[in-house]
């Protein structure tokens, strides 16, 4: 797929309107990097000025600072400051909640001052424009969704409506979880979680929340990062139930749902 | 001997402040403990927090029952105090009833809403009591409120059914005597007031003289109750209902997400990835301590934070960590963060020579790896807590500590660690395929 790489695009002389921040997990993980690509097919069929750093994007520091290596994270931020800003970038979208909060919240006193969006509230704006329009027969019109919070976009910046009303443009039904927005149990894979084993307990925090999401009888589980996705994709095989049950990321459910080639 | 009665209450009187007030002295001294956190912005949204979240108590009323039943008890409490107003003054200038002729018709009215709030009181400390001792709510059966704490919450509700029955009982055997035209009572005639007109059964058996004492009773022991209450709060959890306020105001305005930054090693970083901008006066620096390992290394609002809490356990209940069997309770993250200040605040009292540095410290002795490391930086605790409490805070800077001065890392994260510097991602991947998604 095409893919406009910053350094090119600069070598050009052309600057995006928007830098696709794709996270560490969205490019190397192989179930997230689907949610890359759909995320960047959306892109490309709306024809968005975009780029991404591609080789030159570095992990944030995000689970460095969680696990309390501040050293480790404020070399990364450093780095990545000085190529964002060496592109002079303004404006960053991101499909990973800890990039967007991140960059965010944390780039800013360490001079990386961006307009930062994490993609479910980038989609929303462009259902809103009425660039996005949804296809008459969308795979999922009538199908039963139900959302899961990421804690990093949800209790962390107070995203909750954006990826919900994304979802209701695809006419599903959306059912609620018993605990969600910002009572949303989280996924088990933030504050670096996602890097470790699990301290000891009687049972894994995804295993928790696969059960309370199966029990809303929902055919689709959607997600808004890719840690998330893994955790909630773990805990639907571990209840045996991949072949009813799908985790998807909004992205993905966005970019077969949506008119455009 | 007119004046005996008079000189006892104010002795009790200054007696019972001035306890109070050390013991205000020592909480100070002890959150003071805490590293200097300027906390001054955005005024107005600070006021703001304190009318919602302090006084209109905003985030109880997640669960509506409950936050009314709280209400009541809160108000009540609050309201009934301007009865005390005049209890103190009647004390010290030998009077009955001070207010009772200049407010005239008004006061009927005052104390018989007094009169509906302590009926009010009553009847919700009964049922939380219940809450709390019968029916089976896991957050007040855990273990985390072995010992004192669950006996500390039950002393509080059942000394404020004695208040408020002391109060009921005094106005009952007092307006008793009025209407029996007895004494200095015939001198206010207030009448009968909503509630304890119905009891004054009890007593009206009794003679004069008797129920006099009893009125007296009820009189002096109502004050000296609430003097001894006021004294019993800065050993308790009830200590919530005056730190709520400080608390509520000084509360974090930032999205939850962000984390403290470290500035001194941000410059430390850059000054390693541009040495000219080291300045000349660079080695007379003062080596900083990284992380927390003690209530010191704490930010004054953390230690504010660990009196402010009333171990309601909503933290808890939410913590994904101790919903699935881990160690971790955010909850007894500010117990224990409140039990190391006391133990140090105790020694600095005594004035024990090097009171801060006793083999002890916050972390480890009180608070362990394990549970350290069983957080997922949700961010529930933070979003539950009423009180604007933050054990995430608290939680991260000791996760600093043990990282940046011990070095004590599970093995998997020094692997995460050297991936991140290395490849630039926590997976052993090379830099050069960050973009092969794009042909996969």
């Amino acid at each position: 797929m095409n893919v406009p790489v910053m350094a090119e695009m600069a070598a050009n002389g052309n600057t995006p309107e928007v830098l696709f921040w794709v996270g560490c997990s969205g490019s190397f993980d192989v179930r997230a990097q689907k949610i890359t690509r759909a995320f960047a097919s959306i892109l490309n069929k709306l024809n968005i000025s975009y780029a991404i750093l591609g080789k030159e994007e570095a992990c944030t520091g995000d689970p460095a600072r969680r696990a309390g290596n501040e050293f480790l994270f404020q070399m990364m931020a450093y780095n990545n400051i000085q190529i964002l800003n060496g592109y002079g970038i303004k404006k960053i979208v991101t499909t990973c909640p800890h990039c967007f909060n991140i960059l965010k919240n944390e780039y800013p006193e360490l001079g990386g001052n961006y307009e930062v969006i994490h993609h479910t509230v980038f989609l929303q704006q462009l259902i809103k424009e009425g660039k996005i329009v949804i296809k008459e027969n969308s795979p999922y019109s009538g199908k039963k969704i139900t959302y899961h919070d990421s804690c990093y976009l949800g209790r962390a910046n107070g995203i909750y409506e954006a990826p919900r009303e994304v979802l209701e443009a695809l006419s599903a039904e959306l059912v609620e979880m018993k605990r969600c927005k910002s009572k949303g149990l989280c996924c088990g894979a933030g504050g670096a979680q996602m890097f470790k084993e699990d301290e000891p307990g009687n049972k894994r925090i995804n295993i928790e929340r696969t059960e309370e999401a199966l029990a809303t009888n929902a055919n689709i589980i959607a997600a808004a990062c890719p840690f998330c996705n893994t955790m909630m994709t773990d805990g639907v095989k571990n209840k045996e139930k991949e072949a009813e049950v799908h985790v998807l990321d909004i992205a993905e459910l966005i970019e077969q749902s949506m008119v455009g080639e | 001997m007119h004046f005996i009665p008079q000189i006892i209450f104010i002795v009790l009187l200054a007696v019972g402040i001035y306890l109070f007030a050390k013991k205000v002295g020592f909480i100070k001294a002890n959150i003071l403990m805490g590293r200097d956190e300027i906390i001054n912005d955005n005024k107005p949204l600070r006021w703001r927090n304190v009318l919602l979240l302090a006084f209109g108590q905003k985030k109880m009323f997640k669960n509506p029952l409950v936050a009314v039943l709280h209400f009541v008890i809160y108000a009540g409490f609050i309201i009934i105090n301007i009865e005390v107003l005049e209890i103190i003054l009647d004390g010290i200038f030998g009077t009955h009833r001070l207010f009772a002729q200049p407010l005239g018709i008004v006061y009927n009215f005052l104390i018989n809403v007094f009169e509906c709030f302590a009926v009010g009181v009553i009847i919700v400390c009964i049922i939380f009591l219940i809450r709390r001792n019968v029916l089976h709510i896991k957050r007040f059966l855990s273990n985390d409120l072995n010992g004192w704490p669950r006996s500390d919450a039950n002393y509080i509700l059942i000394s404020e059914i004695i208040l408020m029955c002391l109060f009921l009982t005094m106005n009952a055997t007092d307006t008793i005597l009025q209407g029996r035209n007895y004494g200095h009572y015939a001198q206010h005639i207030t009448g009968n007031f909503l509630f304890s007109e119905h009891l004054q059964f009890i007593f009206n058996h009794l003679s004069s003289p008797q129920i006099e004492v009893v009125e007296r009773m009820a009189w002096w022991l109502h004050i000296a109750g609430i003097l001894a209450f006021l004294n019993y709060l800065p050993y308790s959890k009830h200590l919530h209902i005056l730190l709520a306020f400080p608390n509520a105001y000084y509360a974090n305005l930032e999205p939850k997400g962000k984390m403290h930054n470290m500035p001194e090693i941000q410059k430390e970083v850059l000054y390693a990835m541009q040495p000219e901008l080291i300045p000349a006066d660079a080695a007379n620096e003062t080596t900083h301590k990284f992380g927390a390992k003690d209530v010191a290394d704490l930010s004054w609002k953390n230690l504010l934070d660990a009196y402010s809490c009333t171990e309601c356990g909503r933290c808890t209940a939410a913590c994904p960590a101790n919903l699935t069997g881990k160690k971790l309770s955010p909850r007894l993250i500010m117990m224990k963060t409140r039990d190391r200040m006391e133990e140090l605040g105790k020694r600095r009292e005594k004035q024990v020579e090097n009171w801060q540095s006793d083999e002890k410290s916050l972390l480890h002795n009180y608070i362990t790896t394990e549970e350290l490391r069983a957080c997922t930086t949700c961010n529930a605790c933070v979003e539950e807590c009423p009180v604007s409490i933050s054990p995430l805070d608290i939680i991260l800077q000791l996760r600093r500590y043990l990282i940046m001065e011990e070095s004590n890392a599970p093995q998997e994260w020094n692997s995460t660690f050297s991936n991140i510097e290395n490849n630039f991602a926590p997976w052993k991947f090379s830099p050069e395929e960050r973009d092969q998604w794009v042909n996969s």
